[in-house]
């Protein structure tokens, strides 16, 4: 449709459905059934890798080992949003950290319960197992461990 | 080669089922797009009922739709002409899928129409006024304009090309 | 031109072709390249470089897709670049890999190529119709498969092929492709179940065409320094070709893809092919359509313009034909992950010259064969000549 000869607007006609993959699932499903977090272990490396992959990428060995990783980590940053994906100013701003574990290689990035500094100790809150879907929002938020 | 390679397939049933964990998402990307020199003038001969090429002074080639520079010779174009608005179909189809892959009740008639004068060039259109079956490459073809005031500047103020009878 | 070292392809790996995969984009290219590493008794770390190839990020419906592929392709810490031309892309890709190489720069590269379309709703085409002009085009109401129905009228209107010659590409290359492990669509097809299938745009019929498809392969390239110590029998890489045409397409004769021909020169002038129809032993042109094949055979220079329907009809493309095409069993028959399939063909290549096809395996002991691909808007032919 040309309002003018000098543009003409047009879209892109199509949507997207992703497959969480082999190890996705896996990730997805322990957060949903059994409301903890699991890595991929790499033996050769020596390496928990988080969130977790059926692939090491040092050493390309294939992982099928999971480990449980404990639910007690460290902000290793974070930053507060005020602004929607589309730039709109959102009603309350959301705390959104990069929480590393010690056990494992990698971390999670969450919103946060309240303001929390780098180095806080932290832990992510499940919702009730029966509001989970396998999804990473059942995890709630993550918040300052007492 | 492993003797069982890998690779796990999944149904349609799975994902519309959920027996495996999916995310969607709808991407809300729109569209500007700028005509851009040579197309802007081509579309507004349109609107006055005027097909329009560009002329080559290098190669001599009228190209069609027009543009500012010749490929060929990778000079700039400044030469405009005026063509017929009749051609010879080049080639064409008889389609039974919409844009949106849904399935048409009545096909429509794609084809590359070349335009008189122009050498063999050409641009995509649709047939009308035309039986499938008797659409042949080599038809003569005219266009049929939309009337002036429902003209905009589109592909569209040509409605079709009809054989010439 | 100069080359500075010879290429061999040392390994090959890759995935069953599926119509929807669990796996992720990056775990498919892992599993290709893990297996195209095992298969040499290589280790990432044995690895310098890594090229990767995919198609439109809109299929798998993620951003900057060779960045998100690198760590299941190999790519961490290291040189890693991707490349995209369309459906060109798989064969391309051995070209991207092969300048690694045969530059001095490095003494291998792992190839992977990867598509992942099924992510791509409500169907795989509604991603392509930007391929047609948003101004004069869009407004008309296409289909892609617009595209390919005039091509396909042009051609068999010019050389007057009727429609059965062509369909018979689709009963070869399924048939072949029972053989072939990775094989989604393989079927003992009749002629009859081809011409009638579901007419989409006439010439076009359902069965002409090859299936929405995820998957991944890779292959192993070395250096000739290198190459003999990984294997005893390393595959030459000994042409390479790549030529591109205007994307103008309604100004271009439709019946006769002159890019592959360029594209084909380039890599037989490299190879010291000066006789194709004598000198290739078997081929592998793209064929995500039954008419393609025949379509790309011309531009491959096997055969007289027009002539390729003749040859198929005689037999003369089947396996135990006197030039077989697509023994694979092709995109018609295995599948088309678009970049995937055209790498699928490269380690057909490699298998075949080694002897290790398995059942799909040409007779004859086979020692120089070409592999090809074409995409965009009709405009890019990809060529790589091997020799055992």
């Amino acid at each position: 449709m040309a309002t003018d000869p000098g543009t003409i607007e047009g879209d892109f006609p199509v949507h997207f459905r992703y497959t969480a993959g082999i190890a996705g699932e896996k990730f997805l499903k322990e957060i949903k059934d059994n409301g903890r977090l699991v890595a991929a272990r790499c033996s050769n490396c020596q390496l928990n890798y988080l969130p977790p992959r059926i692939y090491c990428e040092r050493c390309m060995s294939k992982l099928e080992e999971y480990v449980e990783v404990e639910n007690s980590g460290i902000v290793q940053s974070y930053t507060l949003c005020t602004q929607d994906r589309e730039g709109k100013q959102l009603a309350e701003p959301v705390n959104v950290a990069f929480v590393r574990f010690p056990s494992a290689h990698g971390g999670i990035i969450h919103r946060t319960h309240g303001e929390v500094c780098v180095g806080d100790r932290v832990r992510a809150v499940f919702k009730p197992k029966s509001n989970r879907t396998g999804s990473i929002l059942d995890i709630e938020f993550f918040e300052k461990e007492p | 080669m492993p003797t069982e390679p890998p690779g796990k397939g999944l149904r349609e049933e799975d994902l519309e089922h959920h027996n495996v964990i999916t995310v969607t998402y709808q991407p809300t990307a729109k569209y500007s797009w700028a005509t851009g020199v040579a197309i802007g003038r081509f579309l507004n001969g349109l609107k006055e009922g005027e097909i329009l090429g560009t002329k080559c002074d290098e190669c001599g080639r009228i190209a069609v739709p027009p543009r500012i520079f010749c490929e060929w010779c990778f000079r700039r174009t400044t030469t405009w002409v005026k063509l017929p608005d009749t051609g010879t179909v080049n080639t064409f189809s008889i389609s039974y899928i919409a844009t949106d892959t849904t399935r048409l009740k009545t096909p429509t008639i794609p084809a590359v129409i070349e335009i008189d004068t122009a050498g063999h060039a050409g641009f995509l259109h649709i047939v009308g006024e035309a039986r499938p079956e008797e659409v042949k490459i080599g038809m003569r073809v005219k266009a049929v304009w939309a009337d002036p005031e429902v003209r905009k500047g589109s592909i569209t103020d040509i409605r079709y090309f009809r054989p010439i009878r | 031109m100069h080359v500075k070292k010879r290429v061999a392809v040392v390994g090959a790996g890759m995935t069953k072709f599926m119509r929807r995969a669990h796996e992720t984009g990056k775990e498919l290219a892992f599993e290709a390249a893990k297996q195209a590493l095992d298969s040499a008794e290589m280790r990432i770390q044995d690895v310098d470089s890594v090229a990767l190839g995919s198609a439109p990020d809109a299929f798998d419906g993620v951003h900057m897709k060779g960045e998100y592929l690198l760590d299941g392709a190999g790519g961490w810490q290291k040189p890693y670049s991707r490349n995209f031309v369309g459906g060109g892309t798989g064969v391309f890709s051995a070209i991207h890999g092969w300048w690694h190489v045969a530059s001095g720069l490095f003494d291998t590269c792992l190839v992977v190529a990867e598509e992942k379309m099924s992510s791509c709703l409500p169907h795989p085409q509604t991603a392509f119709l930007t391929i047609f002009d948003n101004m004069i085009e869009r407004p008309l109401g296409p289909n892609l498969i617009w595209i390919f129905a005039l091509e396909m009228q042009r051609y068999m209107q010019r050389h007057k092929i009727p429609k059965e010659q062509i369909a018979q590409v689709a009963v070869k290359n399924k048939r072949n492709a029972l053989d072939h492990p990775c094989a989604q669509i393989a079927r003992a097809a009749t002629l009859q179940d081809i011409l009638t299938s579901e007419v989409l745009a006439w010439p076009v019929q359902r069965l002409d065409i090859s299936p929405v498809s995820d998957g991944a392969c890779a292959v192993l390239l070395a250096s000739e320094d290198v190459a003999r110590k990984i294997t005893d029998s390393p595959v030459w890489i000994s042409g390479v070709g790549w030529n591109l045409d205007t994307t103008y397409w309604t100004n271009r004769d439709l019946y006769f893809p002159r890019y592959v021909a360029n594209a084909a020169r380039m890599a037989y002038d490299m190879a010291g092919v000066t006789n194709p129809r004598r000198q290739i032993d078997f081929a592998e042109p793209y064929d995500p359509f039954d008419y393609k094949e025949l379509h790309h055979m011309e531009g491959l220079l096997l055969c007289r313009k027009g002539e390729a329907p003749k040859l198929t009809a005689e037999g003369v493309t089947e396996r135990d034909g006197k030039l077989p095409i697509c023994p694979s069993g092709g995109l018609l028959g295995v599948g088309n992950p678009i970049a995937a399939a055209g790498l699928m063909k490269i380690c057909e290549l490699f298998w075949q010259l080694r002897g290790e096809a398995g059942k799909r395996q040409v007779a004859g002991d086979p020692r120089t064969a070409v592999a090809q691909a074409w995409g965009d808007l009709m405009q890019i032919g990809t060529v790589v000549v091997m020799q055992g």
